[in-house]
């Protein structure tokens, strides 16, 4: 067992923030100055979506431990609502739109998601797996059929508002939220009804209004995420959120381990880009693609990851005692 | 007045008559046991009592407040907190947190402070920290804090499921099989701790066990029940020599 020193109050706030500073700075080299080819840098934006969703996502999949499956239909929520908004405010300075319109999309995601949660939360595992999945489905049916949202057309010429300091700064304020809710009273009473709600129960937590909390804070972040990608992409429709966008959510949160919190963002990151590393592989990229994460599966929930560690350790050790022999 | 009252409580689950007109009284700061053959109906009294079953009939008076039909959440804030048969931890979670969670509902702060971690947070915090801490010490589980649940051995664990139950600050304590699966030494350690318990927080008890030298080392007084009927109460010396107890148990 070797464990880290734990870092605590001031240093450990130093350290992240120096982490963060750090990480903003590469990003802003890599794309300031093109330190990567256009294709790889089209993709920061998306990268930093991904993150805030596979986050937000596992608050519901990894800390409450319910399976959902309509995470693009909240993404789809914030997406449309943002969209319509700064297309149809004018008079605000720019940024104000933006981040009004991103706030009040991860609104109505949230609400949505109370909506939902009240009747649907009572429901556990595949039951609730299903009918999420449903919503999802019927969100972007109504979005298909509402004149007001361009119907299968979609919505088209969205101010090209987000950038890559906007995403990272909403990316880092997803992570941290979701980090310091973990470790407080409301946390503690969400993983409480993952571990064992009977228990959770009978220790007095209200567990359906806990559930209903964590939904709807998860679809608030899936909101402002589809806020970002609609001024990302600046071309919304429905198909963009159909249920295979909530399945590939879904495969960075389990991928990444649910639960962890940096688990969810590598994946996010990693499964981002292998697509596109794949791109040479032209027919068989799917296939590589599908490969790739039957084996990171194998290798992450296997434990072989674990045993490799073990032997590499043992080795270490052996030598070690060699080495002194001699 | 009695603490807890319960009167002609019974439940059908469909055909069966699980627990058939019990009735029980139950005085502040005693130790009672509640024994019987195995399905003779105690752990149903228990989630009767608590809530996770609705009786068919009776009524449930804790302290003056009517408790059918409330839910479990509700009956935990009335003052009654419990243990589990199968050990019910939220084993992904430290030991610390464990009994963090049940004080949930003494030191509270709202869901802006959790997420950004300022203005009572930390005071808030620190002294949940502080009392399950002391919790822990009467348990000898402090050293462990930081350990996961699931990684406690056997008996630390159904410590830490009283621990947790207590620190919810219950008037009455529902003890299931707390010494299931215990050696001698480790019974005879946990009676201890009952009774210390008991003196220590002022709490009423109201225990369900098999091992009868527990039973009549620290009860103060036993309900026997037998196919979810009661077959006898009173004195464990009295109770434990009453031939249909031992009838019972044994057979003819």
């Amino acid at each position: 067992m070797n464990r880290k020193k734990k870092l605590s109050g001031k240093s450990l706030i130093l350290f992240r923030a120096a982490v963060i500073v750090v990480l903003y700075a590469l990003i802003a080299c890599v794309v300031e100055f093109k330190l990567l080819n256009r294709m790889m840098l089209s993709l920061v934006i998306p990268v930093g979506i991904n993150i805030i969703l596979a986050v937000s996502l596992n608050i519901t999949v990894g800390f409450l431990g319910e399976l959902s499956l309509g995470h693009a239909g909240f993404m789809a929520l914030g997406a449309y609502t943002s969209a319509l908004i700064t297309l149809n405010v004018t008079g605000l300075p720019k940024l104000l739109t933006f981040i009004l319109s991103m706030l009040l999309g991860g609104i109505v995601a949230a609400f949505f998601g109370i909506l939902i949660g009240m009747p649907v939360l009572r429901l556990r595992g595949d039951y609730l797996a299903i009918v999420t999945l449903g919503f999802g489905e019927i969100i972007r049916g109504v979005i298909n059929v509402l004149p007001i949202t361009g119907q299968a057309m979609g919505i088209s010429r969205i101010p090209k508002y987000s950038t890559y300091t906007i995403v990272f700064i909403v990316a880092v304020i997803t992570i941290l939220i979701s980090m310091n809710l973990l470790k407080s009273r409301h946390g503690r009473a969400i993983c409480a009804i993952r571990d064992n709600y009977i228990a959770a129960e009978a220790m007095g937590v209200p567990i359906t209004r806990y559930k209903i909390m964590a939904f709807s804070i998860a679809a608030f972040f899936a909101g402002i995420a589809g806020a970002l990608y609609a001024h990302n992409v600046t071309f919304i429709k429905p198909t963009d959120f159909d249920y295979n966008k909530s399945i590939d959510i879904l495969v960075y949160v389990v991928l990444g381990g649910m639960g962890s919190i940096k688990g969810s963002v590598i994946a996010a990151v990693v499964l981002t880009l292998l697509p596109n590393f794949l791109r040479s592989a032209d027919d068989l990229r799917m296939v590589l693609y599908a490969l790739a994460l039957i084996v990171i599966m194998i290798v992450n929930a296997g434990g072989y990851k674990d045993r490799f560690l073990e032997k590499y350790r043992e080795k270490k050790i052996r030598r070690k005692a060699e080495k002194e022999a001699q | 007045m009695a603490l807890l009252e319960v009167k002609n409580l019974g439940i059908s689950f469909g055909g069966l008559r699980a627990v058939d007109g019990v009735n029980l009284e139950i005085k502040e700061g005693q130790l009672y046991g509640l024994i019987g053959p195995n399905g003779a109906g105690k752990t149903t009294i228990f989630n009767l009592l608590t809530g996770v079953y609705r009786p068919t009939d009776g009524t449930i008076t804790l302290d003056g407040v009517a408790l059918v039909g409330k839910k479990p959440e509700q009956i935990c804030h009335a003052g009654i907190a419990r243990t589990f048969q199968n050990i019910r931890l939220f084993k992904k979670m430290t030991v610390l947190d464990n009994v963090k969670l049940a004080l949930h509902d003494q030191v509270k702060y709202s869901l802006a402070e959790s997420i950004f971690h300022v203005f009572g947070f930390k005071k808030a915090e620190a002294e949940m920290d502080a009392r399950a801490m002391e919790i822990l010490k009467v348990f000898e589980l402090d050293g462990q804090a930081d350990f996961l649940a699931s990684n406690l051995p056997y008996g630390k664990q159904r410590k830490l499921e009283i621990a947790r139950a207590l620190a919810t600050n219950p008037k009455l304590l529902l003890l299931d099989e707390p010494a299931a699966g215990m050696n001698p030494n480790e019974t005879e350690e946990l009676m201890k701790t009952i009774r210390f318990v008991r003196d220590h927080y002022k709490i009423t008890i109201l225990l369900i066990e098999h091992d009868m030298k527990l039973v009549a080392g620290i009860c103060e007084e036993l309900f026997v029940l037998n196919f979810g009927t009661e077959l006898a109460h009173g004195e464990p010396s009295a109770v434990l020599n009453n031939p249909e107890v031992i009838k019972a148990y044994l057979g003819n």
